[in-house]
């Protein structure tokens, strides 16, 4: 039964993707009536496609999926500062995202679990907290630009700054919540508050924190592209703003595919360390 | 007179009430618990037997009293008084043996790991649980769950056994069986106990002796009843004995109407709450009616 539910949902998943495609192929076909009504200045001017007779420059699934081939058949070319390959761009984002989710990660763990641990730390960084949480991070960046004075790094910071409430409030509130009774066991036992702390409190609450750390990644991902965009140079999101200064749709439907993916692959790896820890009662 | 391993002296909880004044939970609650014995606590919801409990855990903190163990105040919780849970609150990520093996590594930090291991193994074994060592709690089935738990807290070797309605969550079949074997197990041992229930056919296989509380607010010991059966009694013959109804009916009655008008019966007479009376129903005089308050009766020594 559930193999033919998943069989069935495969089939329709194609069908979608068929449909999809379809549309999209016959909305970009190019109507051969209208070559003759093109400026040849203007064509001069735009690219290729418009002197062409193209309806649009909008590329058609072929032209994406021969560009997809392209950059997968060689990502790693370097050729000059604004020509890299996409795997090269995708490395530099992944490594900012890695760098300051981790600084995040060794900030939020810890401080939101002397948080949860203590109900006036709770309350009285609350205010702080519920204020700095809802601020977009890109808000940050010319502050960061600033006052740390370098591009790269600012990205770092924005990254660390996004990523650091989903996963203190997590700790915090998995702390917090940790059931009265396994304390309770602690404290018959004459438990130390270090052994406590990692023996009883951090598995229990390991769940609640790794659902933070999931949540955090994604956002990281989704704020990288923005801020790459911003302050240029490197990475997935320079390359997407690059391709649309050049008008390659092409190119730029090839990079949300390859975000996407990354996207999914940081998920999936959260998701894979999370059932790690995870218990059932 | 020996000196008794725990001694309740004039407990009190209080809480604020609303909009002023203080609810009084219960008061001058004495009660000496001698080693070795098995003391059972009856009394309606709300009369703060948990509370008792919790005080005698060190995880709560009296409003008024205190609570002497081996000559001392309790200041917390210790290892020497383990507590068998409502819930049995096992700690879910770790196995049955790192269970057992987290309460004896509590007690014995500088135990190897082969000791530590053997030392619970003896203890899984004696729940009868062997086979089981690797499951986690999810794995098991609520009776399982309490085996462990009455396991963890035999194993850290307490002083003292206090439980909390430790059957209470279980099917009548489990709880049957786990009884016999938690009677089996303190007779053997010499385990001193203080167990909390409201169950009259538990307390009377398993108690030396059944302490009455009044309901609350304002609850208080009303009598200690000790048990008249036989001490070899076992859950399959102990209707046949002849005290049987006698000490069953003197607890119903007791449960069903005087806990709710026991202050009419203080009025009455003399109660003295550090000396509560004792009776012993099925001896002497007939128990039923229960013998007014200012009767003579047998006092404890």
């Amino acid at each position: 039964m559930t193999r033919s539910l998943s069989l069935r949902a495969g089939l329709l998943s194609l069908a979608i993707l068929a449909g999809t495609i379809a549309i999209w192929h016959f909305a970009t076909l190019p109507t051969a009536g209208s070559a003759g009504n093109v400026d040849p200045e203007y064509a001069a001017l735009v690219s290729g496609a418009a002197a062409e007779g193209q309806k649009s420059t909008f590329p058609t699934p072929a032209d994406v999926a021969a560009t997809l081939w392209k950059h997968l058949k060689d990502p790693f070319y370097v050729r000059g500062a604004n020509d890299q390959g996409v795997g090269i761009q995708l490395a530099y984002s992944l490594g900012r995202v890695l760098i300051g989710y981790l600084i995040a990660a060794a900030v939020a763990i810890p401080l939101g679990f002397l948080i949860g641990m203590s109900p006036l730390a709770t309350r009285a960084l609350d205010p702080f907290i519920q204020i700095l949480k809802p601020i977009s991070p890109l808000a940050w960046m010319p502050l960061a630009l600033y006052t740390i004075k370098d591009s790269g790094i600012s990205a770092i910071f924005v990254i660390f700054i996004c990523s650091l409430w989903p996963m203190l409030i997590n700790t915090a509130f998995g702390v917090a919540s940790v059931r009265k009774e396994w304390l309770n066991v602690a404290a018959t036992l004459e438990v130390g508050a270090l052994r406590k702390a990692f023996m009883v409190i951090l598995p229990a609450a390991a769940p609640t924190i790794m659902t933070g750390m999931r949540i955090s990644i994604g956002i990281a991902w989704l704020v990288i592209v923005a801020a790459e965009m911003l302050v240029g140079g490197t990475g997935i999101g320079y390359f997407v703003w690059n391709e649309w200064n050049n008008l390659s749709i092409g190119n730029i439907i090839t990079a949300i595919l390859l975000i996407g993916l990354v996207g999914m692959i940081l998920d999936v790896a959260l998701a894979r360390a999370a059932r790690l820890v995870a218990y059932r009662e | 007179m020996t000196k008794p391993l725990i001694s309740i002296e004039a407990l009190a909880r209080r809480y604020p009430k609303h909009g002023g004044g203080e609810t009084t939970v219960f008061e001058n609650v004495w009660l000496p618990i001698e080693k070795g014995e098995f003391v059972c606590l009856i009394g309606h919801s709300g009369c703060g037997k948990t509370t008792i409990l919790n005080v005698l855990a060190g995880l709560d903190q009296p409003s008024g009293g205190v609570v002497i163990v081996d000559g001392r105040e309790i200041s917390g919780p210790s290892l020497d008084r383990a507590v068998i849970f409502q819930g049995h609150s096992l700690l879910p990520w770790m196995t049955v043996m790192g269970n057992v093996a987290f309460a004896v590594t509590s007690r014995h930090p500088h135990w190897p790991k082969d000791k530590v291991r053997a030392h619970c193994q003896k203890y899984i074994d004696v729940v009868h649980l062997t086979g089981s060592e690797h499951k986690k709690p999810a794995e098991l089935s609520g009776g399982m769950k309490q085996r462990v738990g009455i396991a963890r807290a035999l194993a850290i070797e307490p002083k003292m056994l206090l439980m909390d309605e430790p059957f209470s969550a279980l099917d009548a079949l489990t709880r049957g069986s786990l009884q016999d074997e938690v009677r089996r197990i303190c007779t053997e041992t010499e385990q001193t106990v203080f167990m909390i229930t409201h169950d009259i056919d538990e307390a009377m296989l398993l108690a030396d002796r059944i302490v009455l509380m009044t309901n609350g607010p304002e609850a208080k010991i009303a009598e200690i009843v000790e048990n008249t059966l036989p001490k070899d009694r076992s859950r399959a013959d102990v209707h046949k004995h002849a005290n049987y109804y006698a000490l069953r009916n003197h607890l119903l009655d007791f449960l069903v109407t005087r806990s709710k008008n026991f202050a009419v019966e203080i009025a009455a007479g003399a109660y003295d709450p550090r000396r509560p009376p004792v009776v012993r129903p099925g001896e002497r005089a007939p128990a039923q009616p229960p013998p007014p308050i200012d009767a003579p009766r047998a006092v404890s020594a």
